[in-house]
């Protein structure tokens, strides 16, 4: 649009991609290929370019594209069965989960999809969930034919196999927010009942009506008790059944005492009670809990192979093309893949030319050619031409599929146990039930009123609120700086975890190499502008990635070739201005491979005219910042664990130090193995990858994280998802999360501080319903307050 | 002074109210999604039939 003002190159109307290839003109817009004009067309026929106003170039490239005929399995009434949550005699209703979803104009094309398809009653997008729930009328319209049109205006759902599992996903936990509401109302209530207590002026008022406010008081409090605070008695009680004290012990005793106490006061007359603090006191702490439990949940941390695959295949059964759900594969199958398709379990190749991108299972960008007879091991991705092949073992007993049987993905998540607040309760409780038992010792002898008032004064401060403050708030705003920079914790207790990391594993492709890039180097004979020239032309007709690769990387224009042929597998030939050409592997052009060396190496060798010129060789680009990276957690063990051989042992080497473990072939199997190992020796382990063959050493080790370059894209099980253009800061998170441990013991400090000093007027029997009111409320939000202060200036001076 | 006896038991009711309605916004899914609805309603509605524009949660 206006981009083409300074430059000759024209962004498309649709997408806003820059047309380089193609160019279509409609209206005087311009758009970078037919799939994004015919978007555009359907939407302009509708009436709904609106769509364009909204936000400059919203749409999504129309290039690749999922021919019609994938769909046909959502005929299947099965599958439709699974996907639809509620159906009537005229309407269906079910959520789509839509990644590609990005900005206000998706939101107002999908909520007007009824313009599109009047089968469609109504659509109503979560945005942040990236969900589109549809109601539709299945007499005027079909399942398919919603996907269908979704996909064509390039919203295409993700439907997958974890989808038709039958477990629905979940609604959102509304619990925390129902107690924080009635926990607040009646805190609200009881604080203006308790007023007249505060305040002189008023003490006529309090003398007519103080038992009426006390027992009101006291049925406002109820439900605070019996509901908001149990998740307190609860936990404490859990953690005394497993012989440990955490950090909800002494509030769970501090909660207990101020009701009984308040409840004694006002049923014998003898004072207003602690209502006021009680209800404050839990709705101060629900809002730390709420606080800590909101994170992004709009980001699936929990993922498996069955979210990854497709809900079905296409059989081949009798010469006839057949939709079989994938979980009723059997061995012996045959079944086609098709551009774009994925392979559902380990199967040999029967028919076709196979070039599997394995991208998402091990990083590895190049995709892998197979001939016939060869096994394809399920997760790759076919590119090219449609294939056939013979299924030889069931879905759950895949190579890939059968980490999923490891212990470690049954096994439920332990609650960590160290955490500072849990350390930090058990001697608060200690110390708080000796200074209780030092204040009964001297009380009881000289009045045994006092005595009883100073021992449960004691109960009651001690309830270390602040304390259980801290550690949700300083963790919750640290989650949200990690966040801002593009790194998404599973919850707070990630932060804590990363804090303790002493060992680093990271997987190589993928995760330390950039996955769409390869330097390419050129050795042998110099080329002559002219012969690059013709390479390139040669180059131009060959949809190989490796071709690709180096014709990007040769400058010069392209000219006219004659008689080329590609052979699969092998290489190209052509004739550019009377001489033959020929591109392609070592065996094509007949050189010899004398070293071991050479076949680790991915290189293609040029000849003129039958005379051998040199050979191109792809290294590995590493990641930017990697260096940095590996500077600044030198002081952790550093190890490497990677799928591929070792021909870049020599660079890591280099790049990680000597100190770093290499290890090479390393199957998924054995990367949880070595994980494990590490853990035995006692260590506290990250692992950073990025592909489904990492899922065992993610789930493994104390704190995975997933590397992704696209956080809506499927990623397996982990703790974190670290987007990749963040990937240079992962060295400044980890020195952070260490930083917000120090801020959350200075808040303890704070917390403690306050505490003394109720502890103080406790033991002296001077601690009362109003020195209650006003320490615990400013006790928590202070702490509060320091939490959120630090964060912040610790974030701004480590420059996140 | 009995009055008070009358005000506070109308001041509670009317709290209570505020409460009942704030539940029934959770449950209704007000409180799930807190970016949509505040894109949602700057959109215009210029040729949508007037019954249409309204969504019902």
């Amino acid at each position: 649009m206006e981009a083409a003002l300074q430059t000759n190159i024209q962004t498309c109307h649709h997408c806003g991609d820059s047309c380089l290839d193609e160019l279509v003109l409609v209206h005087d817009k311009a758009f970078c290929c037919a799939g994004c004009k015919t978007v555009y067309e359907l939407l302009e026929e509708n009436n709904l370019c609106t769509y364009y106003n909204i936000e400059a170039n919203p749409g999504i490239s129309g290039k690749v594209r999922t021919p019609e005929t994938h769909f046909a399995y959502l005929d299947d009434a099965g599958v439709e069965a699974q996907l639809i949550s509620f159906k009537n005699d005229t309407i269906c209703k079910l959520t789509f989960y839509i990644p590609q979803m990005h900005c206000s104009s998706c939101i107002w094309l999908l909520e007007n999809l009824f313009k599109l398809n009047a089968g469609v009653s109504e659509s109503t997008v979560n945005f942040l969930r990236k969900e589109v729930s549809l109601t539709y009328f299945h007499q005027k319209t079909t399942l398919r034919e919603v996907v269908m049109l979704l996909a064509g205006i390039g919203y295409e759902p993700e439907i997958t196999l974890a989808d038709t599992d039958g477990k629905k996903t979940s609604r959102p936990n509304r619990t925390i927010i129902y107690k924080l509401g009635i926990a607040g109302f009646c805190f609200g209530n009881v604080m203006l009942l308790a007023f007249p207590d505060y305040l002189a002026v008023t003490e006529g008022l309090q003398r007519t009506f103080g038992s009426f406010f006390g027992y009101l008081s006291f049925l406002l409090s109820l439900p605070v008790f019996v509901y908001s605070a149990r998740g307190f008695f609860t936990s404490a009680l859990e953690g005394i059944k497993q012989r440990m004290v955490n950090i909800d012990l002494p509030i769970a005793t501090g909660l207990l005492a101020l009701f009984f106490v308040s409840i004694y006061q006002v049923f014998t007359g003898t004072g207003p009670g602690y209502f006021d603090s009680f209800t404050g006191l839990v709705f101060f702490m629900l809002i730390g809990k709420y606080f800590q439990q909101k994170t992004y949940d709009t980001l699936s941390f929990d993922r498996d192979y069955t979210s990854y695959f497709p809900v079905s295949v296409t059989v081949l059964k009798g010469g006839k093309e057949e939709s079989v759900a994938v979980r009723n594969l059997q061995v012996g199958d045959r079944i086609r893949i098709r551009n774009q398709e994925l392979i559902p379990a380990d199967a040999m190749l029967l028919h076709g030319q196979a070039m599997i991108d394995y991208s998402f299972v091990s990083g590895e960008s190049e995709p892998v050619e197979k001939v016939v007879g060869e096994v394809i091991y399920a997760g790759g991705r076919q590119v090219g031409e449609s294939i056939e092949i013979e299924v030889v073992k069931e879905v759950s007993q895949g190579y890939l599929t059968q980490l999923w049987n490891e212990s470690v993905f049954s096994k439920q998540e332990k609650q960590s146990i160290n955490t500072y607040a849990n350390t930090a309760g058990k001697w608060f409780i200690i110390v708080t039930l000796l200074v209780a038992a030092g204040a009964l010792f001297y009380w009881v002898p000289r009045d045994t009123e006092m005595a009883m008032r100073a021992f449960t004064s004691v109960l009651i401060i001690a309830c270390p609120c602040a304390l259980s403050l801290a550690t949700p708030f300083v963790h919750g705003h640290t989650l949200r700086v990690f966040g801002r920079n593009r790194f998404y914790l599973k919850n707070t207790n990630v932060v804590e975890t990363l804090a303790k990391i002493d060992t680093v594993v990271f997987d190589k492709t993928g995760t330390l190499t950039e996955p769409r890039a390869s330097e390419i180097s050129y050795s042998g004979k110099a080329l002559a502008a002219e012969q690059e020239q013709s390479i390139k032309a040669v180059l131009s007709h060959s949809t190989h990635p490796l071709s690709q690769r180096i014709y990007q990387s040769l400058s010069g224009k392209t000219v006219e070739v004659q008689h080329f042929e590609e052979f699969a597998g092998k290489g190209l030939v052509g004739e550019v201005n009377g001489s033959i050409i020929r591109i392609g592997s070592a065996a094509y052009l007949g050189v010899k491979m004398d070293a071991l060396n050479d076949t680790l190496k991915t290189t293609v060798y040029v000849s003129v005219d039958g005379v051998l010129l040199g050979f191109y060789t792809f290294y590995n680009v590493y990641r930017q910042g990697l260096k940095d990276v590996i500077a600044q957690i030198s002081d952790k063990k550093i190890a490497v664990l990677s799928g591929d051989n070792n021909h870049e042992e020599a660079r890591l080497k280099e790049l990680l130090g000597s100190g770093a473990a290499l290890n090479f072939n390393q199957s998924p199997v054995q990367k949880l193995g070595y994980i494990q190992q590490l853990k035995n020796e006692q260590r506290q382990v990250l692992m950073v990858g990025d592909g489904l063959n990492d899922a065992g050493a993610l789930k493994q080790s104390d704190a995975g994280i997933a590397l992704t370059n696209n956080i809506t894209n499927f990623s397996p099980s982990c703790d974190a998802i670290l987007d990749a253009s963040s990937f240079n800061k992962l060295s400044t998170f980890l020195a952070f999360s260490k930083k917000t441990m120090a801020i959350i013991l200075a808040t303890f400090a704070v917390s403690l501080v306050y505490n003394v000093i109720g502890l103080t007027l406790a033991v002296q029997g001077l601690f009362s319903p109003i020195v209650s009111a006003i320490l615990m409320p400013i006790s928590s939000l202070s702490v509060i307050v320091f939490a959120t202060l630090s964060v912040k200036f610790a974030a701004k001076r480590a420059g996140l | 002074m009995y009055i008070i006896f009358l005000m506070i038991a109308i001041s509670v009711a009317v709290a209570a109210a505020f409460l009942g309605a704030f539940l029934w916004a959770v449950r209704s899914g007000q409180y799930d999604d807190d970016y949509t609805p505040a894109v949602r309603m700057l959109f215009e509605n210029e040729e949508m039939p007037a019954g249409k524009s309204e969504k019902k949660v």
